[in-house]
């Protein structure tokens, strides 16, 4: 079973006189596991469907199954439950809270959760994913005390905080240089890699697409191409995921 | 988010921004302790009024020339040339309730002692004065019949006219005084009885026999008198004495069925109940203008939750994104404005006690800690910070989360 299952996904906004059609019929699925990079020149319609997928938003058109579950026609509080459950989101601007932690920050996903958690656990967790960023040494900086990338790392520590079965980024690496690109993206492909979280990557560079298992290609609203790359890595992948599903 | 979890976001919230916290916070402290400080001085005024009744004793009648609601407003009261020594004597006789009276005519004056002086009031009274006041002595003698008989130049000095004339405790008995250019005989000094409220003060007074005021320092002839002051035998019937006066003095008046009377007739009951009731006025009125500030206090936090609200939009929308729900984002800005509320509200009933504390050791203002209005001051700033913090909150929590994440 998919984590992700869409079927004729679509979002119109209506704002005022015109109809803007931004998704226009998707169909797609995600095997738990996969690292999937979502392109397309800007306007076609990535960011929207992202925000549907991240239970953000609630689809015009269609079914979206999450885990099997039908959640596009969930409630606003039920919405929040299944972001704060299931989905882990890494923003372009990083959009940590100022003037707050590390840690504080990464604790944040854990104050909402569901029968609610102890503070020393809270902690702990914190703690845990911070390390595994590669920030156990920064835990009580301010977000103006890290570089860029050090705060994108803040990000994903907070986006993997309560577990999640799948990290959508939307062009996580729009406001770094190209180095430390690289840092962020080889985390990804490391967190994929060795937990096998399902992973979402929103991009406009096809340069970036690249690094994913499989590239889907945005267009108008529509998907225009759909592939899996043939590298040893992403055979490697596929063969995990095959591996979960069978095991 | 359990309540704990929501008091501690809302803290460090809070903390992230200690200026402004603390200014918002200025206008509930400002707000409370104002009215902490008005009702404390009301109450301590009404207070003294009550402890000046015991001191007076319940018993005490007087009567004044003139009357408000007859002609002669010129005259004013006490001024109007109604009565005399003989009113006094007539309801000496026909009154056997009225227990002690004195005649009294007053003035005030310029007191010489030596190469001092000082401007006092001079109460011209008679002998049963210290009896029907419960009123000591303390060095010397009050004057006696003869004294009032013959016009004597002597005076028994208030304690605070003594200080000023002769030196803190001093024994002025025998020393000499002038006044009006005559010299008077000091034959005693009253016991301190401290502040009579109002900023009168009772021990701020030289006593002389009305005789010696009436033909010696208002060089008046007269037999006219100001005022009667009486005690009746017992507080219970006062006012049944009250009415006897009223009906002797109509009598010796000629006064007809139908005419007001040209004197009036106080016991002390009344005067006290007349003044507590004026001082509850005036407290209700300073509470209540200080009130408005707390009202003002209110809309300021108001004012900054809304503006807190908009420049965290964006903050609000990743709360959203991490899975808080609009009801914790409602609780998060209510109990921040709770927070605000009720500690400015803690801080200002501290400042407001503080404040009182002062007024009565610097100036020697009386107050009284009330206990009701600090009750009600925690009670309306928590209720002001729901009240005033709850349309803030609930903007925040109907805020729509990608649209606020995009928000600039
Ligand atoms: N809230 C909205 N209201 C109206 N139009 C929107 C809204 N969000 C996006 N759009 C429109 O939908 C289309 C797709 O936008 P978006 O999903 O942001 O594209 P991308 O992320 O690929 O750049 C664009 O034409 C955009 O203007
Ligand atoms: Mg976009």
């Amino acid at each position: 079973m998919p984590v992700i299952a869409v079927r004729n996904l679509a979002k119109t906004y209506s704002t005022g006189a015109v109809d803007v059609h931004a998704v226009r019929g998707v169909s797609l699925d995600i095997p738990a596991g996969e690292f999937v990079s979502i392109v397309g020149p800007s306007g076609s319609g990535k960011s929207t469907f992202m925000h549907i997928l991240g239970c953000l938003d609630r689809p015009t058109r269609g079914s979206y199954h999450l885990e099997g579950r039908d959640v596009s026609r969930l409630t606003r509080d039920q919405l929040a439950e299944v972001r704060n459950s299931k989905i882990g989101f890494v923003f372009q601007g990083f959009n940590l809270l100022a003037r707050t932690s590390a840690l504080d920050n990464v604790e944040l996903p854990l104050l909402y959760r569901g029968g609610g958690m102890r503070a020393a656990d809270r902690r702990r967790r914190a703690l845990a994913v911070l390390d595994a960023v590669g920030l156990a040494d920064r835990v009580e900086h301010l977000p103006n005390q890290l570089s860029g990338g050090q705060q994108q790392r803040v990000a994903i520590a907070r986006a993997l905080v309560n577990e999640p079965a799948i990290l959508l980024a939307d062009e996580p690496t729009g406001n770094l240089d190209s180095a430390t690109s690289r840092e962020v993206l080889d985390l990804f492909r490391r967190l994929n890699a060795e937990s096998g979280i399902t992973v979402i990557l929103i991009t406009h560079d096809h340069a970036i697409a690249r690094h994913g298992d499989r590239v889907v290609e945005f267009h108008d609203g529509l998907i225009v191409r759909d592939e899996r790359r043939a590298s040893e890595r992403a055979a490697g992948s596929e063969m995990q995921a095959a591996a979960q599903t069978t095991g | 988010m359990s309540l704990f979890a929501t008091i501690r976001v809302a803290l460090k919230a809070l903390g992230r921004n200690k200026l402004r916290t603390g200014l918002t916070m200025l206008g509930m402290i400002i707000g409370v302790s104002a009215v902490i400080t008005m009702v404390a001085l009301g109450r301590g005024a009404q207070e003294e009024i009550e402890t000046q009744i015991r001191g007076a004793g319940t018993n005490l009648i007087r009567v004044r020339a003139g009357n408000f609601r007859r002609g002669g407003v010129s005259m004013g009261v006490g001024g109007a040339p109604t009565l005399t020594v003989e009113d006094v004597e007539a309801i000496r006789e026909a009154v056997p309730g009225a227990q002690y009276l004195a005649a009294g005519v007053s003035t005030r004056d310029q007191v010489i002692a030596a190469n001092r002086n000082w401007n006092t009031q001079i109460e011209g009274t008679d002998v049963e004065l210290p009896l029907i006041r419960v009123w000591n002595i303390d060095r010397g003698a009050f004057f006696n019949a003869s004294h009032v008989r013959s016009a004597a130049k002597v005076a028994v000095l208030g304690s605070v006219v003594r200080d000023n004339l002769f030196g803190e405790g001093a024994d002025p008995v025998g020393e000499r005084i002038r006044i009006r250019n005559q010299s008077f005989q000091v034959i005693g000094v009253m016991a301190a009885k401290g502040a009579g409220g109002f900023g009168q003060d009772q021990d701020d007074t030289i006593f002389t026999p009305y005789t010696t005021v009436q033909k010696k320092l208002r060089g008046r002839d007269g037999t006219n008198i100001s005022g009667i002051t009486i005690s009746a035998d017992s507080p219970d019937n006062i006012n049944f004495v009250a009415d006897e006066i009223s009906a002797v003095l109509r009598a010796q008046h000629d006064l007809p069925p139908g005419e007001p009377d040209d004197f009036m007739v106080r016991t002390q009951t009344d005067v006290t109940t007349m003044r507590s009731q004026m001082t509850q006025t005036m407290t209700g009125l300073l509470a209540g203008i200080a009130g408005v500030s707390l009202i003002v206090g209110g809309i300021g936090i108001m004012n900054i939750m809304l503006v807190s609200v908009t420049e965290r939009t964006r903050e609000i929308g990743l709360r959203m994104a991490l899975g808080a729900k609009g009801r914790d984002v409602l609780w998060q800005f209510l109990v921040e404005a709770i927070v605000l509320s009720l500690v400015g509200g803690v801080v200002g009933i501290g400042l407001g006690f503080g404040i009182s504390e002062g007024l009565t050791s610097i100036l020697q203002w009386p107050t009284a800690f009330p206990a009701d209005a600090v009750a009600l001051a925690v009670g309306f700033a928590a209720a002001t910070g729901i009240f005033f913090g709850f349309y803030p909150a609930r903007q925040a929590a109907r805020l729509d989360p990608i649209e606020s994440l995009r928000f600039e």
